[in-house]
């Protein structure tokens, strides 16, 4: 009970973090029309710039912090120099252009941080196991990303959904033409969704940091994982990109703890351990098979597309 | 006949280069110019298979690296169990990359736009993580493959030289496929899909079927490339299939003129000939200016100037190597202008 108790948390804490990166995905596409493969490099970098700040000034949070507003730099620069060039055109141009950006940042980071990973440590309050229920004890940093997290998710729903600019970036997901056309500063807006979404996927990153190395091409695998969220939640709703997430977080985490056990009871042992590898890494993409068999839109689709 | 002009004279002297280039191999006694180009005929006829449903149909997969896997794979795992014939292996291998486009163009094509990319690209992950979990077959270490596809005696596949015209046949047979179906009424309908899929079917064609037979056509050319490069590298792995390699297809795709004929052989020539030369080049410029070590450790990030130059492409030279001949022919009078 208690492993099944820790690994929902466990399920929650990545289903949160696949949500930040979802987010800022199904938001540049939203409203740019933009497909971004790059997202996955701006997670990869949040987690360099963590690494290296913390290490730098000494302090876990001070380095998070200064990595976060690097990214944003970053996710800006690359909206200035690249991505404004790639809007309104063929999603087979932004699919190569990003694709670019992505050889582009890895070898950047092999150039700068070496081909090697690095360690991110945590300081000492944030390793011990804390108690999260009676008899239940559980990491404090999950714990601490997951209550990170979902301040994230609140505040990003309160910027979205209360706040000027997030009525011009909802306004902008259904009708870009006519908000640029009631004299909305069309290219700050989005030089600022981009910004967001860049930072969000940062946060991200430098959160799953401590948990696994930070290496190159850390940002490939989770980026493929938020295109699944984004295509079973519908492109360019947040709301559908948080319920996706939380779907797939549940589900690949109690996947791969439990399902080679519930296979073990149908299957001989030996049959059973070969396959519940590759079964429990199949289980998000059927989930995607089916959504799109029932909803081929997605589960909450902005808007007519 | 087809007219004289320079793209035609061009892509006559690729292929005749292609033909001849054993020869010159031999006398030249440069064994790893006829290596790498084999790999090049095998690639080709990937980006050859993928640019029939990208240029022709209009499909934007990014899940295609999936069937040289599962092409690899059919190859590799009854190599395994001791299964040698090519004429066991190649049918298995035409068959589950076949089976496979069936079903995940069945799902992705009733998807349109970003989604149909991302599907695809989901799908063939989905398979690349199956594979690597497969410990019988090595998982992520990859398969060894002990002896290549056996067929009949004096068709020797581990002779260097007969392999090369096997592939260059294949791929040959391919482009000549590809510009029989792409002129036949059935090509004549999947361009009419491309451009305009709600005309073609008010007029009465069933769009979804005519993109799933091109979806498959493509899977099973793919699939045979796998099993080609399977036996070139005497090894398959599940990084073959790894989603930046369905990338590496879409640029030599786009970067020889996506939607003709030739163009994605000059493509694959293109991209890998700049694989092999472009840390060549990048020493050779940086030398004068921060000395031969520097330049040699530069050189082995030849990758950040690849990247920067694949966006450049995309921006600025659409048409890709195809695109260039042909404006050259327009500006000399070779061919009217559309």
């Amino acid at each position: 009970m208690t492993l099944f108790i820790e690994q929902c948390l466990n399920g929650l804490q990545l289903g949160l973090l696949l949500f930040m990166l979802a987010a800022g995905l199904t938001l540049v596409f939203g409203i740019m029309d933009l497909v971004n493969l790059a997202h996955g490099s701006l997670y990869m970098m949040g987690a360099y710039f963590a690494a290296t700040f913390s290490a730098l000034t000494g302090s876990f949070l001070l380095g998070a912090v200064l990595a976060l507003i690097a990214t944003l730099v970053v996710g800006m620069a690359v909206e200035v120099i690249a991505m404004r060039r790639l809007y309104g055109r063929d999603h087979l141009d932004h699919v190569l252009g990003t694709f670019g950006l992505i050889l582009f940042f890895n070898e950047l980071v092999r150039l700068v941080w070496g081909p090697a990973g690095l360690a991110l440590p945590l300081p000492g309050w944030l390793q011990q196991p804390i108690q999260i229920l009676p008899g239940v004890q559980y990491s404090a940093y999950r714990f601490s990303i997951i209550v990170v997290s979902l301040i994230v998710a609140g505040g990003l729903y309160m910027l979205v959904m209360r706040t000027r600019i997030g009525m011009l970036i909802r306004a902008g997901a259904s009708n870009r033409e006519m908000v640029g056309a009631l004299g909305v500063n069309i290219q700050l807006l989005y030089t600022l969704v981009f910004g967001l979404g860049a930072a969000l996927a940062g946060l991200a990153g430098l959160m799953q940091a401590p948990i696994l190395t930070v290496q190159i091409g850390m940002g490939e695998n989770i980026l493929i994982l938020a295109f699944v969220i984004t295509v079973i939640g519908g492109i360019g709703s947040i709301r559908g990109a948080l319920v996706a997430a939380l779907f797939v977080g549940f589900i690949d985490t109690l996947g791969r703890a439990f399902f080679p056990d519930l296979l073990r009871e149908v299957l001989p042992a030996a049959a059973a351990a070969t396959a519940a590898p590759a079964l429990s890494s199949m289980l998000i993409y059927l989930l995607m098979a089916i959504v799109l068999i029932v909803k081929p839109e997605g589960l909450f689709s902005a808007g007519q597309r | 006949m087809p007219p004289l002009t320079i793209r035609n004279i061009v892509v006559a002297l690729v292929i005749a280069a292609l033909i001849l280039l054993p020869v010159y191999s031999h006398l030249a006694g440069d064994r790893f110019m006829l290596t790498l180009f084999t790999r090049i005929v095998i690639l080709a006829l990937a980006a050859v298979s993928l640019n029939f449903i990208l240029g022709f149909g209009g499909m934007m997969s990014f899940g295609h690296a999936v069937y040289l896997g599962l092409g690899g794979y059919a190859v590799g795992m009854l190599s395994y169990e001791g299964i040698n014939s090519g004429f066991i292996q190649w049918p298995v291998a035409l068959g589950v990359s076949a089976l496979f486009a069936l079903v995940i163009g069945a799902l992705s094509l009733r998807t349109r736009g970003v989604y149909f990319i991302m599907i695809t690209l989901a799908f063939a992950q989905m398979a690349y993580y199956i594979v690597s979990g497969i410990a019988r077959y090595g998982g992520d270490d990859g398969l060894t493959i002990d002896e290549r596809s056996r067929f009949f005696p004096p068709l020797n596949l581990s002779d260097k030289t007969q392999f090369y015209y096997v592939c260059l046949f294949f791929l040959l047979a391919a482009v000549y496929l590809t510009f029989r179906i792409v002129n036949s009424r059935f090509g004549m309908a999947l361009q009419g899909i491309r451009s305009n899929e709600l005309r073609m079917r008010a007029i009465g064609f069933p769009t979804y079927r005519y993109r799933l037979v091109a979806f498959v056509i493509a899977g099973v050319m793919c699939g045979l490339s796998g099993a080609l490069l399977a036996n070139q590298a005497d090894f398959v792995s599940p990084s073959v299939m790894y989603w930046t390699r369905s990338g590496d297809l879409i640029i030599m795709v786009v970067l020889g003129g996506m939607g003709t004929v030739a163009g994605p052989v000059m493509g694959t020539i293109a991209f890998l000939v700049l694989e092999e030369v472009l840390p060549g080049i990048i020493k050779f410029v940086g030398l004068p200016f921060v000395g031969s070590a520097a330049a040699g450790r530069a050189s082995e990030y030849w990758m950040i100037v690849m990247g920067p130059l694949l966006l450049l492409v995309v921006l600025f030279a659409r048409g890709g190597i195809d695109g260039m001949l042909t404006k050259l022919d327009e500006r000399f009078g070779l061919r009217r202008q559309p």
